[in-house]
């Protein structure tokens, strides 16, 4: 009977870890879904088979679990390779044009359709 | 008058713009390392008899970083130009053995010449990390101070040499007497 007892708790403990490591994984997952390969550069770290996507998978993985935050992780990873792993580019005076940019082309265009249209009416 | 010109104008910037994007190459990446303190490592050394040796004790002096290995074929392309680097330029190459055997890296240099001060074994890949190498060989050059200076992705080649590593070196001697 005890051997039973102990086969139980060492099974609950078995999926308990097998638990917190596939939401690792998932996590992992998540956040190299923000993130670019740096060898095929037209995939995210997510999908890359590249080793050195699995080695950087890897890393991150260690790191969440040591209880670094998303941002951290980022943090590591722009240190090394820049901004360029982001796929969302920060806001900086040197992406203000990129980020504003079309909005003021939308407002610049809707200005000038405007006025044309008064100046016919 | 300056209505008709507007369009034309428009088209002509657009043109200039899309002309100098279309120049640059999209997969050359920016190096984030330029201008910061070298990453530390402290790695064994091949064939050094158990001996470790870290970033902060190159400091003092101006030294290359040669990133390679002996499966990668551009690596064994550039090596007669490393070697050349190293004999011409008369400062310390060290080599870090990204990713391979110890077996497999002696083999290499025993069959193609050793220009290394040190060869430095990373077989992780953890050091290649944090020196952001995205791909073998890749190239660094760090200064006294513990600076990288230079970034160079992908094999080193005469031109190279001639046109960026030798001005560079030649620059960082006068600026500090380190070299």
């Amino acid at each position: 009977m005890p051997e039973r007892v102990l086969a139980l708790l060492l099974l609950a403990a078995c999926c308990a870890a097998g638990a917190a490591d596939a939401d690792l994984d998932a996590h992992v997952l998540r956040l190299a879904a923000q993130l670019r390969c740096v060898v095929c550069q037209n995939q995210t770290l997510a999908d890359s088979q590249a080793d050195l996507a699995v080695d950087l998978r890897r890393q991150i993985g260690e790191q969440l679990r040591a209880g670094a935050s998303d941002a951290a992780v980022k943090d590591w990873l722009v240190r090394r390779y820049g901004d360029f792993v982001l796929y969302e580019p920060p806001l900086q005076p040197r992406t203000w044009l990129l980020w504003f940019g079309p909005a003021i082309l939308l407002v610049a265009v809707v200005a000038v359709l405007v006025r044309n249209r008064r100046q016919q009416a | 008058m300056m209505r008709r010109l507007l369009p034309l104008a428009l088209f002509l910037a657009l043109a200039v713009a899309l002309a100098a994007g279309l120049s640059h190459d999209p997969r050359a990446l920016p190096s984030a390392l330029v201008g910061q303190a070298a990453p530390a490592f402290e790695l064994p050394v091949l064939d050094g008899a158990g001996r470790r040796l870290a970033a902060n004790e190159l400091r003092g002096q101006v030294w290359l970083f040669n990133v390679w290995a002996s499966w990668c074929a551009p690596c064994q392309a550039e090596h007669p130009v490393v070697a050349d680097l190293a004999r011409r330029a008369r400062v310390p190459v060290y080599g870090l053995n990204y990713k391979d055997q110890p077996a497999a890296a002696r083999e290499w240099l025993r069959r193609l010449g050793n220009p290394y001060a040190a060869t430095l074994l990373d077989p992780q890949g953890r050091t290649g990390i944090d020196w952001g190498v995205y791909g073998v060989p890749e190239t660094f050059v760090v200064d006294g101070r513990g600076i990288v200076r230079l970034r160079l992705a992908g094999p080193l080649t005469p031109e190279i040499v001639e046109q960026k590593l030798l001005p560079l070196l030649l620059q960082l001697r006068q600026e500090g007497g380190h070299a």
